[in-house]
């Protein structure tokens, strides 16, 4: 371990039926890195995440966040210890303005200057001049920027990114990667992605996992000449 | 002009006209004014619920039922003063809708409805059941003797109206300021995504019943004041018409506007009215009016007017 842990799950364990969708995952992240969490479609990378931020409650196991026990923290909890989810499927509210939007997260941290605080968040994912329109207005890479903003703007130790990058244009992409890069190390980011230009890119660490098990973590580097890796996912 | 200049001139000035209505209108319309601002009043907190914070609830007789009886029967079989009973009715509202939040909120959707109808059902069979103590169907009148607030004597009509409007001015604004608070945003939340609102870190279970004890609330203030001021308590108030009336408020002057519910309680109500000195089949009027209703207003009246042009409106 390089630095401080952040978080510490143990034995993490999530069945549903005969599926083992997380099964027996040891899982540590340092404070202020990007670490990407890969895997074939079905490896239980978003149960995984949810089990970490309290949507899916633990069966067996356990969860340590800032040396504190979360393993059964509900999940609104979780969110004012520090730790945001940004949805995979867009969920903004997209009958209420960008502005509402952002508050509602701004808000959600006790900000004391509401109005302030959220124009300052909109401005930093570039939406600020949009912060009237309604949310289901904005084209599909500006929701997916304001639902990243609203997990920034929470200010949060680790945020969680479910597939961020997903159905965005390149150019897109390219803002979002110096977005992320902008947030550490004040805060941990764990990223969910498909895309392997955006994890080579971003990730200090990664960890692969299959069926429900880590298969591998290391450096970039180290993943790529993996080859039980390259066996399991990229195509050998 | 800014929006919260268009928004509390538009209330201040529907309120101003409502005073002055008073001088105006024939005693006649005077006094439906007066039940429809009291009737406005359990709308509005119906609305909390089901407009804003989308809580779908068949069993809000219960609350003004509560209301109803805790002023009631403090007045008649304790011997209260109206002032005390007032506040004992508001009291009895809110805390039957805590009773029933703690309980029902563990359903949502459909099973919501079912519940909150079959308490509401429960607590219109006690009441008829204990009639001894509520008189049942008979219900209780309330004597002009004990329904004098403050010195003012309930009974008089210009007084009576201008309690009504007291309650539906000091309900309205509270509620203008309820939905601009940073609460509000938090009960339109719960309606527009719960998920995602739980991982914004709000605790869904808390904001929905903090949101149907202030609708209790309010349904338990209009039941209070409706008893004080129309001097009659009885079991009908607290039946499955009464939990369906607010509904319809709603849905007619617009779910989720302030507003909605007071101009939708006044047009229904004068529509009934209307309808019944023409015909008696005034229920066919009325389902008429909601068919088309839902047919090229579906988001009420002025949920209409939102969508084309003043979406400024609170």
């Amino acid at each position: 371990m390089a630095a401080v842990a952040l978080l510490e799950a143990r034995a993490l364990t999530r069945h549903f039926g005969g599926l083992r969708a997380v099964d027996g995952v040891d899982f540590d992240l340092a404070q202020g890195e990007i670490h990407a969490l890969i895997g074939p479609n079905g490896a239980g990378k978003t149960t995984f995440v949810s089990l970490l931020c309290g949507r899916i409650p633990v069966q067996s196991g356990s969860i340590r966040f800032a040396g504190q026990d979360i393993t059964k923290m509900p999940a609104h909890r979780r969110v004012r210890a520090g730790i945001a989810y940004t949805f995979q499927i867009t969920a903004i509210y997209p009958r209420l303005t960008v502005l509402d939007n952002i508050a509602l997260a701004v808000q959600s941290r006790g900000a004391a200057h509401l109005a302030a605080e959220s124009m300052a968040a909109l401005d930093r994912v570039g939406l600020a001049a949009r912060a009237d329109m309604l949310a289901g207005e904005l084209s599909y890479g500006h929701q997916r920027l304001l639902e990243v903003a609203m997990g920034l703007a929470l200010r949060p130790r680790l945020l969680i990114l479910d597939e961020p990058t997903q159905g965005l244009a390149n150019s897109e992409i390219d803002a979002f990667k110096d977005l992320v890069r902008g947030v550490v190390p004040d805060m941990t980011v764990l990223l969910i992605e498909h895309n392997m230009d955006v994890v080579m890119d971003l990730a200090e660490r990664i960890t692969v996992l299959n069926f429900g098990q880590v298969l591998a973590t290391g450096t970039p580097a180290e993943i790529r000449a993996n080859l039980a890796v390259q066996t399991a996912y990229l195509g050998g | 002009m800014s929006v919260a200049a268009k928004v509390w001139g538009l209330h201040l000035g529907v309120l101003a006209a409502l005073l002055a209505a008073q001088a105006v209108l024939p005693a006649y319309h005077a006094g439906n004014l007066a039940r429809i601002m009291v009737l406005a009043v359990y709308a509005m907190g119906f609305n909390i619920a089901f407009g804003y914070t989308g809580l779908l609830s068949l069993g809000h007789a219960l609350f003004f039922g509560a209301g109803l009886y805790g002023m009631g029967m403090l007045v008649a079989l304790a011997g209260w003063g109206a002032g005390a009973a007032l506040v004992a009715g508001i009291a009895a509202g809110g805390a039957m809708a805590l009773a029933v939040g703690l309980l029902a909120l563990r359903t949502a959707g459909v099973s919501f409805m079912i519940v909150t109808l079959m308490f509401a059902q429960a607590g219109y069979l006690t009441i008829l059941y204990y009639t001894p103590y509520t008189r049942g169907e008979e219900g209780i009148v309330i004597d002009r003797a004990a329904r004098v607030l403050l010195g003012f004597d309930l009974s008089q009509d210009a007084i009576r109206y201008f309690a009504a409007f007291a309650l539906f001015a000091l309900a309205l604004l509270v509620k203008l300021a309820l939905v601009r608070s940073p609460f509000g945003r938090v009960m339109v939340a719960m309606r527009e995504n719960e998920e995602r609102s739980r991982m914004l870190g709000y605790d869904p279970f808390r904001i929905k019943l903090a949101a149907l004890v202030l609708s209790g609330v309010y349904a338990g203030a209009a039941g209070a004041a409706y008893g004080l001021l129309f001097g009659y308590v009885g079991a009908s108030f607290a039946s499955i018409q009464y939990s369906i009336l607010p509904l319809l408020y709603v849905l007619l002057g617009g779910a989720g506007t302030v507003l909605g519910p007071f101009l939708g309680a006044a047009l229904m109500f004068y529509l009934i009215d209307l309808a019944s000195g023409i015909t008696t089949a005034h229920l066919l009027v009325v389902g008429v009016a909601l068919l088309v209703l839902v047919l090229f207003a579906p988001k009420g009246i002025l949920g209409a007017l939102r969508d084309r042009g003043l979406k400024w409106l609170p």
